[in-house]
């Protein structure tokens, strides 16, 4: 779980630096050349495999150990406390649920079309050559207030899962120790906000800049 | 001061168990046991079967002491065991749920006693250290650097009550066996077999039912002594480095 997650954690910065090109005011012409080189470049193409292998052994083994806890707890107790436990923290399966379906309407939408449905996709003319107008697509999917308001959802809560999981990850690896572990809980922290600000940002900018 | 308890009943492992409704005029000086003593003589005077729960040294020592209180293990003061937990801490007219340990590898007794003794056979798999019988040794004969000795100390604080169980929504035992692999390893006398200790007893916490830790800290916050989760921590180091070197095939 804790090297799944990490991976995917690095994945999510890099995911979200290179989609800030979207919000470059050039027509899209930087994230249509992103999208060509992430489609076509060899050593992307495996690290996304390993991605989707993550993606998949992470779900799997966090379903796995959910019910094997729900088996072990067994009878609930009749009063519940919060005190002792952070939201996050008592609901890591259910956020990760969440975002395994917000995966997939995500992938749907976008990946899949790209893909293996390239006629839904215009193409468009830069420098004389022809690419696939990916920015018109998301822009086309960003100006659906429902698609805007699913993703705003699967963000905040991909920023629960992350606000519990950073510096979960790092625990489970044995790494806590009173000098260093207070910066990876700071630094936990403040990657989840930044990450949820930053995606989140995305599809509102759009959103508003299209209405 | 006046309470309304409401106590989990259940005759044995098999029965459902319910809730029973108590009411009951307590002192704010009592602790929550002797609370506890004041309802069983009114139940045996009135010739009815008196509430089941452990308790033995009454000073926050033996860990024999084991009740949820209103949710919290050892009741909502931090650090402090069921028998050192005093009546000022609630207010008059509250209502007080009472529940017992709730873990399959705790099987219920009767009412709020629970069979402990997957503890036990944790400890028996690797909680000791082996030493030359005949005369004991001087004591200061082995040099121990003193934050090696406060560590493990603060480790061996713990008394195997069983509230990070409790406490856990997995109902894993990771803290407890953590803090007494912590607590014989950080010495030099434990050292010779933390390899195959820690293998043995993470190994016997599993076979026992108890779940998987998800770090959700509640066995830290409610754990009578205070035993901090950087004992389960060094423990998955530990595990880690036990695994890669381990003299098993």
């Amino acid at each position: 779980m804790s090297l799944t997650g990490l991976f995917l954690i690095s994945f999510l910065l890099i995911h979200l630096l290179g989609n800030l090109a979207l919000l470059k005011p050039d027509g899209g012409v930087a994230f249509n050349l992103y999208t060509e080189f992430m489609s076509n470049n060899p050593l992307i193409q495996l690290v996304s495999k390993l991605l989707y292998f993550s993606i998949l052994l992470h779900a799997i083994q966090g379903i796995i150990i959910y019910f094997s806890n729900r088996s072990a707890k067994g009878q609930r107790y009749a009063v519940k406390t919060s005190k002792n436990t952070s939201f996050a923290s008592r609901n890591m399966a259910l956020l990760g649920t969440l975002i395994l379906a917000f995966i997939f309407l995500h992938m749907g939408d976008f990946w899949y079309n790209l893909k293996f449905n390239p006629e839904s996709i215009p193409m468009v003319t830069i420098d004389g050559v022809q690419y696939k107008d990916a920015y018109h697509k998301v822009v086309t999917s960003f100006s659906n207030p429902l698609i805007v308001g699913a993703y705003l959802i699967g963000v905040l809560t991909l920023g629960l899962h992350l606000w519990h999981g950073f510096q979960s990850a790092f625990q489970t690896l044995g790494l806590n120790h009173s000098k260093y572990t207070p910066i990876i809980q700071s630094t936990g922290r403040i990657f989840s906000v930044l990450i949820t600000i930053g995606f989140a940002m995305i599809p509102a900018i759009i959103f508003f800049k299209n209405m | 001061m006046k309470l309304k308890l409401k106590v989990w009943r259940q005759k044995n492992a098999k029965d459902k168990g319910q809730f029973e409704l108590f009411d009951i005029e307590a002192s704010e000086h009592m602790s929550f046991l002797e609370m506890m003593d004041v309802l069983n003589e009114q139940l045996i005077e009135k010739k009815k079967e008196p509430v089941a729960f452990e308790h033995d040294c009454r000073e926050g020592i033996c860990g024999a002491c084991s009740m949820v209180i209103n949710g919290q293990p050892h009741g909502p003061q931090q650090g402090t065991t069921t028998c050192q937990l005093h009546m000022r801490h609630f207010k008059d007219g509250d209502t007080i749920a009472v529940e017992p340990w709730r873990a399959k590898a705790f099987p219920i007794i009767k009412d709020l006693v629970v069979d402990r003794s997957a503890f036990d056979h944790i400890i028996q798999a690797g909680g000791f250290v082996s030493v030359n019988t005949g005369q004991a040794q001087d004591g200061n004969a082995i040099p121990i650097e003193k934050t090696q000795a406060s560590k493990a100390f603060d480790a061996a604080a713990c008394i195997g009550c069983g509230a990070c169980v409790a406490a856990c929504p997995n109902a894993s035992a990771m803290l407890f066996t953590a803090a007494k692999i912590a607590h014989l390893g950080l010495m030099p006398q434990g050292k010779i077999e933390e390899n195959q200790r820690v293998l043995s007893m993470v190994k016997k916490m599993d076979d026992e039912g108890f779940g998987k830790c998800s770090n959700t800290g509640a066995c830290e916050v409610e754990c009578p002594k205070e035993i901090s989760i950087a004992n389960i921590a060094r423990m998955n180091r530990k595990y880690m480095a036990a695994t890669l070197a381990s003299d098993k095939k």
